[in-house]
């Protein structure tokens, strides 16, 4: 197919051409490599919120590109400013009937609020969710698990703005409405309900929590049982020995063993997933326990872990009779539980700290709404 | 590809295969009186010598593999049986299995079979197994009238084995402090060890354990590379270099001075390898089994000893920047 000279001087001129080509392909793709980069940057930049102090590698990373774009969540964040009521207008409690909350709301402001959990909880179905496909007249009844429930999340909300004040605002107004945890679904995302003992058999105790890929482990090999010790039957977070000598033994009451600290990285690790954050976000990881070099966030943390506590044990737990079997848990019919990711969803600070308790008084306080 | 010769390749192409070499045969019966059978495999060639066999078991291997293996199946069918007997399952979560040490509310009682009991008896039958192992590398030293520097190396790594399964649990009063047996389960063991003892890096023998581990590695490399670039003067033949110092130990010794002034002996390179290889885990073993026995939060007993540094507390927060700035959303 070639030319007789061309094969002829090839014999007669044997030349080693790999060594060089390998030479020069190499060199000639990192030049190019590198004046890409210089020219167009680093396609994955990241950037980095310092948490503590310099020379300790505390700083919770992120891609620019995610940073960049906003929790979409926020775009459909739906709020409408209240009615600052003037003296005389028609109460709820009057024109309705069966309003055991949120009837000292003028008609109004109570209508209002009404419309917007409709958007928050169910935009598909409309006032029907929770009142039933029937006249307004009947509005007043019970009847439905959903207006039930409705209710007393309605005051589960006003509590957590109110009581837990110190977590929901830790560093400016941001509280909490239906929206935070439910964002347009009848069911919020990321409850969760006890499955411990995970193993059908063969393995009681210590083993039995543990070693399973479940949704609880965050698909890790770590116990099962963490949100259950710790956010449902409030075990106390404690794992080491605070002096460097102690005399106690694994099998004694309260010795914190390193099943102990097993259970509680899973529930750290958890924590971790559902801020979005690393340890170092809230611990020096080089003395884990130590209270004298954690971050203020551990504070607002901590804080957070006893709300998430009373919220399962005083507001969710105790509506299990309330809702129907489709509802409850699919191994002990447990009712839904909440914990850091049902508000969070993987961000910092829900919906990336953005207010939305200010346009709703109503929902910011057990007591009378402040209009201002 | 020219200018590359064959030999120099991490797969060995060129295989010599013919009759199974038995080693020396002044007697004329070394194939009836060294074992059983040997044969080639084009494929552990590829690797190393082609020569597969003889093995020797003898007694303490005939244990060690019987026990292993009963050891081996006790944990596999475990996990089985923790999947309801689900292959599928069990292949799915074989990394996420285990079998796990009692609770710890046994101490050092037998517990319960599915609570911990499977453990205790499978760990019984891997000491076992173990132990026979190690009875073996002096046996067949011994036979071969070697010194005895393999069972020493390998009866550092099983202080460290035992430190973790047998010394440490007696010692704390409980079995529930061994280690669990799973690939994920044993490395969060280690991870919750580490943090429940108030940081593990603080403890200076998982330091030196840590040097030990990271020297070996850079001797074995320096040696390794020291010894292929003189191969060309012969310099693989270290045994005969060591006796009889040739060209090839001459200019690796003088390459390591002109690098670092100084440079190990053909013979002394072997001892500090060794060393090294055999103090990582007895330093490591030293640092467990002082932890939760002697010593039961390492930072604090670092503080107190003056090698971790206290910060003056002025952490300057209010400059980090805000979690609004860093979303790029200034209110």
């Amino acid at each position: 197919m070639l030319p007789q000279w061309f094969n002829n001087w090839n014999r007669d001129n044997p030349t080693d051409i790999y060594g060089p080509a390998i030479l020069v392909g190499a060199l000639g793709a990192a030049v190019i490599v590198v004046a890409a980069l210089v020219s167009f940057g680093q396609p994955y930049a990241t950037d980095s919120l310092q948490t503590g102090p310099r020379g300790t590698g505390m700083s919770v990373p992120e891609f620019q590109a995610d940073l960049a774009t906003p929790d979409p969540s926020i775009e459909a964040l739906y709020t409408e400013a209240p009615y600052i009521p003037e003296g005389g207008e028609p109460l709820a409690k009057d024109v309705y009937q069966n309003v055991q909350v949120l009837g000292d709301l003028t008609e109004d402001n109570f209508n209002r609020v009404m419309g917007a959990i409709t958007q928050w909880v169910a935009p598909e179905q409309g006032c029907a969710y929770c009142h039933g496909d029937v006249d307004l007249a009947e509005y007043g009844s019970d009847d439905l698990y959903t207006k039930v429930v409705a209710r007393s999340m309605i005051q589960m909300t006003q509590n957590i703005n109110e009581g837990w004040d110190g977590h929901v605002n830790a560093n400016k107004q941001v509280g909490v409405t239906c929206y935070t945890c439910h964002r347009g679904e009848n069911v919020p995302s990321d409850i969760w309900f006890r499955i411990t003992p995970v193993h059908s058999r063969a393995a009681e105790g210590w083993s039995a929590n543990q070693n399973r890929v479940t949704a609880q482990s965050q698909y890790t090999s770590l116990p099962s049982d963490a949100l259950e010790a710790y956010l449902l039957n409030g075990e106390v977070i404690g794992v080491h020995d605070l002096e460097a000598h102690v005399d106690t033994k694994p099998y004694e009451e309260g010795y914190p063993t390193w099943q102990n600290a097993e259970r509680t990285f899973s529930l750290m690790n958890y924590v971790s997933n559902s801020l979005g954050v690393n340890c170092v976000f809230c611990h020096n990881t080089r003395a884990f326990y130590d209270g004298a070099q954690v971050t203020p966030q551990w504070g607002t943390e901590s804080l957070g872990i006893a709300m998430v506590n009373e919220l399962n044990n005083d507001w969710l737990v105790p509506l299990k009779d309330t809702y129907p079997p489709e509802r409850l848990g699919p191994v002990y019919a447990d009712a839904p539980k909440a914990a850091c990711k049902t508000c969070h969803k993987g961000y910092q600070q829900p919906l990336q700290g953005t207010n939305v308790i200010a346009d709703w008084p109503e929902l910011a306080t057990t007591g009378a709404p402040v209009y201002e | 590809m020219s200018g590359f010769p064959e030999y120099q390749n991490i797969f060995t192409q060129v295989q010599v295969q013919g009759p199974p070499e038995w080693g020396m045969d002044d007697s004329g019966n070394a194939k009836a009186e060294r074992g059983t059978k040997a044969s080639f495999s084009t494929l552990i060639g590829w690797l190393g010598n082609a020569q597969l066999g003889p093995v020797y078991l003898g007694w303490t291997g005939l244990i060690s593999i019987l026990t292993g293996i009963l050891a081996l199946n006790i944990i596999g069918l475990n996990m089985l049986a923790q999947v309801n007997w689900s292959i599928p399952e069990f292949i799915r979560q074989l990394f996420w299995l285990a079998l796990e040490p009692p609770s710890p509310e046994y101490g050092l009682r037998m517990p319960p079979l599915y609570d911990g009991g499977w453990y205790i008896i499978a760990s019984f039958f891997l000491l076992v197994s173990v132990m026979t192992w190690w009875a073996r590398t002096w046996l067949l030293a011994a036979e071969h009238k070697l010194g005895k520097h393999i069972f020493w190396a390998f009866g550092s790594a099983i202080w460290l084995f035992l430190v973790l399964g047998l010394f440490r649990p007696i010692l704390m009063g409980s079995w529930s402090e061994a280690v669990p047996y799973g690939i994920f389960p044993h490395l969060d063991w280690t991870t919750a060890f580490s943090i429940r003892y108030g940081n593990l890096y603080y403890n200076p023998f998982h330091a030196l354990s840590i040097v030990f581990l990271y020297g070996s590695v850079l001797l074995f490399a320096m040696h390794g590379a020291t010894i292929l670039a003189v191969t060309r003067y012969g310099g693989d033949r270290e045994l005969e270099q060591i006796v009889d110092r040739g060209t090839a130990s001459e200019r690796a010794a003088l390459f390591w001075r002109w690098t670092m002034g100084f440079n190990a002996t053909m013979e002394g390179i072997h001892r500090w390898a060794w060393w090294f290889a055999v103090l990582t885990p007895i330093t490591g073993g030293i640092g467990i089994l002082l932890t939760g026995t002697v010593v039961d939060n390492w930072f604090i007993w670092a503080q107190e000893h003056h090698f971790a540094p206290m910060y003056d507390g002025s952490f300057g927060y209010e400059a980090y920047g805000s979690y609004e700035a860093f979303i790029g959303k200034e209110n």
